[in-house]
C-alpha cells in the first residue's frame, strides 16, 4: 500500500468538499427550526410535516412521477429500437447521418429543444399539459437510452442471436428470448437514466408545460423566486435520500452478483 | 464376413444429402466462394480444411442460412434451400464461441430448440435427458453456462445442436478453444457421438490433425475453391497438388524436370552434377516437363553409410535435429543448398546414435515413396 501523502489527502478533501458541501448545508437547514433559511435556531422536523400538508407540492410531485415513468418507458422502447437498428441494421444509405442525428440532442442546448417542441405543439394544436411534457421528455431522453443500450449491443456476441435463429426462433422470438434478457441490465440502466433526467428537468418542462401540469422542478424554481423556504430544503433532502438509496442499492446488487459469478466461475474451473 | 466400407461417394446409386451446384459468393468485389460444386452424403463426417480466409466458414454459414449465395443452388435432400430462412432449415450449427445462452441453465439451453417446435412437454424432457446422458452432463443440468468448465461448455453446445436431430450438423471450429489433450479426447468423443446418432456432420477447421482424425472425407480449400476432396489417407498419401501436400503434414518438395524411363516411371533431373532421381507416377508427364517431387519426411531413411540397392540416395550434412521424444526430425543440407527433412524413430538411446550435428549422412527413399506433382 502507498503511504497517503499530504497532497493526496488535501486534493481528496477539496474535491469532496466542492461536491458535497452545498448539499450538506441544504440537508442541515432542512432540519432548521427557524423559518429563516440562513439562521440556525435548533433542530426540528416540522418542515417535513408541513410539506406533507402542502397540496401544491404533492400535486407537482405526482405529476413529475407520472411524467418520468411514462416518458422514460417510452424513451426506453424507442431508444432500444434505435440502438438495435444502429448496431445490427447493417449498412444502409445514410446510416452515418442517421446515427449522428440520434445523438445530436445530447449536445443540443435544452432551450432550443424546448423552444422547437413548443412551436411544434402549438403548430399541431396540441393542448399543453402532462402529455406534451411526456412527449418532450421522451424526445430528449431517448438518445441517452440509445447510447447506453448500443454500447452494450456492440459487445454482444452476434452468434447468440444466430444460435437462436438456428434453433428455430423467428427474428422477433430471438430478440425477445435471447437478446432482450441479456441486454436487460443496459436497458434498465437506460430507463433509470431517462427517469432521473425527466425527474430533474426544468428547462424543457417549462417550455412545454401548461397551466394544468406543474412538475416539481418548476414548482421549486418558482417557489424559490419568492424566497427560499425551509419546506423546499426538506423536499430536496427527500429527493437526495431517494436518489442515494437507489444508487447504493443498485451498486450493492451489482457487486453482489459479480462476486457470486466470479466465485461460481472459479468453482467451475476447479471441479 | 465382409466388412462394409463406408464409401457412398463411390456409389453412383447414392444420392447426396447436400449438393452445392456452382456456388459463388461475393462480398463486394471480393470472391469468397468461387464456382464451387460439392456433394456430401448421409452419415458422412465431412471436414472443410483450409487457412483462415479461404471461405470455409462462409460455405458453412450458407448451409446454416446466415449467408445467401450470389449464384448457384444448394440442395438439401433434393430440395433447394437457398431461400429458406435459418429457423426453417433442418440443419443445426455448433458455434465456435459455443454461443450458449448465459441467462439459461444447461437444461434450458438444450431444451431451447425443442421448445420452438410443437412438442409435448414430456417428450422435451425425455429428449433433453437423453442429450444430457449422451454428453455426460447429467449432474450439470441445473447450472448456468458460466458455472461449468470449457470442456463441459463445448459438450453443452454439442448437445444443444444435436437435440433437434438435424439432418446435418455443422460444427464451426468446435475444438478451437480447448487445450491439446482435451481436444484429442473430444475428437474421439465426437466421432463416437456421430456414429451413435447417425447424423451427418460437417466440420470446419484449420487444424489438419483434427480433420484427419475425425473425418470420413476431407476437403482442402484455398481462395474460395476446393483443391481436393478425398479420404484422410488419400489426402496424405496422394495429394493432387503442392498446395495440399504442403498444407497437410510435413513434406519435402524437390523441383525438377521429368524424362520417362519406363512404364509409369520417370527420372527427374533436379540439380547440376547430381544423379537424377527416380519416381513412379500414375499421372502422365511429358519429357522436359517441370515437376515437383513431394516426399514425406518419415519416408526418407537416414543412414551413416551409403545404403545398398535403393532407387534414390543423396548425401548431405546434418544442419539441425528436432528431438520430439519418440521421433527425431533431421534437417539435412545437400551440396546444392536444398534442405531435406528426414524422420526416424528413436528406437535407441540418443547416446548410442551414430550421427549428430555436422555429420555427413546418406538420405534414401524408394521410387514409390514420393508423389510427382505438376503444380
Amino acid at each position: 500500500m502507498n503511504k497517503t501523502s499530504w497532497f493526496n489527502v488535501v486534493s481528496l478533501t477539496l474535491g469532496f468538499a466542492f461536491l458535497y458541501i452545498p448539499m450538506i448545508i441544504l440537508i442541515i437547514f432542512s432540519f432548521n427550526e427557524s423559518k429563516l433559511v440562513t439562521v440556525w435556531a435548533g433542530f426540528s422536523t416540522k418542515w417535513y410535516g408541513e410539506l406533507m400538508q402542502n397540496e401544491a407540492f404533492l400535486n407537482a410531485a405526482w405529476v413529475t412521477i407520472r411524467v418520468a415513468v411514462f416518458s422514460s418507458t417510452l424513451a426506453t422502447v424507442l431508444g432500444t429500437m434505435a440502438a438495435y437498428v444502429m448496431v445490427r441494421g447493417g449498412r444502409f444509405r445514410g446510416r452515418t447521418l442517421f446515427s449522428g442525428m440520434i445523438y445530436a440532442p445530447l449536445v443540443m442546448p435544452e432551450v432550443i429543444t424546448g423552444l422547437s417542441l413548443l412551436l411544434l405543439f402549438i403548430g399541431i394544436g396540441l393542448d399543453r399539459g402532462v402529455l406534451t411534457i411526456v412527449l418532450a421528455h421522451t424526445t430528449f431522453s431517448m438518445c441517452y437510452v440509445s447510447v447506453v443500450v448500443s454500447s452494450r449491443l456492440v459487445t454482444f456476441d452476434r452468434s447468440l442471436e444466430e444460435a437462436a435463429l438456428d434453433l428455430g426462433c423467428s427474428p422477433a422470438q430471438a430478440f425477445r428470448l435471447v437478446t432482450l434478457p441479456i441486454i436487460a441490465p443496459a436497458v434498465i440502466s437506460g430507463w433509470l437514466l431517462a427517469f432521473t433526467l425527466s425527474l430533474d428537468d426544468l428547462v424543457i418542462a417549462s417550455f412545454t408545460t401548461g397551466p394544468s401540469a406543474t412538475t416539481l422542478p418548476i414548482k421549486i424554481f418558482s417557489a424559490v423566486r419568492l424566497g427560499v423556504s425551509p419546506e423546499i430544503n426538506a423536499l430536496s433532502t427527500i429527493m437526495i435520500a431517494i436518489v442515494t438509496f437507489g444508487v447504493i442499492t443498485t451498486s450493492l446488487v451489482t457487486k453482489h452478483q459479480m462476486v457470486r459469478q466470479k466465485r461460481e466461475e472459479q468453482e467451475a474451473v476447479r471441479s | 464376413m465382409t466388412t462394409l466400407k463406408f464409401e457412398p461417394w463411390n456409389d453412383p446409386q447414392e444420392k447426396p444429402l447436400i449438393h452445392f451446384q456452382n456456388i459463388t459468393k461475393r462480398f463486394g468485389s471480393f470472391v469468397a466462394i468461387d464456382n464451387l460444386t460439392i456433394d456430401i452424403y448421409e452419415r458422412e463426417f465431412y471436414a472443410l480444411l483450409g487457412p483462415s480466409g479461404c471461405g470455409k466458414t462462409t460455405l458453412m454459414r450458407m448451409l446454416a442460412g446466415f449467408e445467401t449465395p450470389t449464384e448457384g443452388t444448394i440442395l438439401l435432400a433434393g430440395q433447394d434451400i437457398v431461400s429458406v430462412p435459418p429457423n426453417k432449415r433442418a440443419t443445426n450449427m455448433m458455434f465456435q464461441s459455443y454461443a450458449l445462452f448465459p441467462h439459461l441453465s444447461i437444461w434450458e439451453n438444450i431444451a431451447f430448440g425443442l421448445k420452438r417446435q410443437a412438442m409435448a412437454k414430456a417428450d422435451i424432457n425425455d429428449r433433453v435427458e437423453e442429450m444430457l446422458r449422451l454428453t455426460r452432463l447429467e449432474q450439470f443440468a441445473r447450472r448456468k453456462p458460466h458455472q461449468i468448465s470449457g470442456g463441459q461448455r463445448q459438450r453443452v453446445a454439442l448437445a444443444r445442436s444435436l437435440a433437434k436431430a438435424p439432418k446435418l450438423l455443422l460444427l464451426d471450429e468446435p475444438m478451437g478453444a480447448l487445450d491439446k489433450k482435451l481436444r484429442q479426447e473430444t475428437q474421439f468423443e465426437l466421432m463416437d457421438i456421430q456414429e451413435k446418432t447417425g447424423t451427418t456432420f460437417m466440420i470446419v477447421t484449420h487444424d489438419q490433425e483434427e480433420a484427419m482424425t475425425v473425418a470420413s472425407r476431407v476437403a482442402v480449400m484455398d481462395h474460395g475453391q476446393i483443391i481436393q476432396v478425398a479420404t484422410p489417407d488419400r489426402i496424405y498419401e496422394t495429394p493432387n497438388s503442392v498446395y495440399v501436400a504442403d498444407f497437410i503434414g510435413d513434406v519435402n518438395i524437390i523441383q525438377g524436370t521429368t524424362t520417362a524411363n519406363g512404364k509409369d516411371s520417370y527420372s527427374i533431373a533436379w540439380a547440376d552434377a547430381q544423379a537424377p532421381l527416380t519416381a513412379n507416377s500414375n499421372q502422365p508427364f511429358s519429357d522436359g516437363q517441370k515437376c515437383h517431387l513431394a516426399i514425406r519426411p518419415e519416408k526418407v531413411a537416414i543412414t551413416a553409410d551409403r545404403p545398398g540397392e535403393v532407387a534414390n540416395a543423396v548425401q548431405g550434412k546434418i544442419l539441425d535435429i528436432a528431438y520430439l521424444g519418440n521421433i527425431s526430425t533431421y534437417h539435412v543440407e545437400l551440396p546444392t543448398g536444398v534442405v531435406i527433412k528426414a524422420q526416424a524413430a528413436n528406437t535407441r538411446r540418443i547416446s548410442r546414435r551414430s550421427y549428430t550435428w555436422e555429420d555427413t549422412v546418406w538420405l534414401s527413399w524408394t521410387a514409390t515413396a514420393g508423389v510427382l506433382l505438376a503444380n
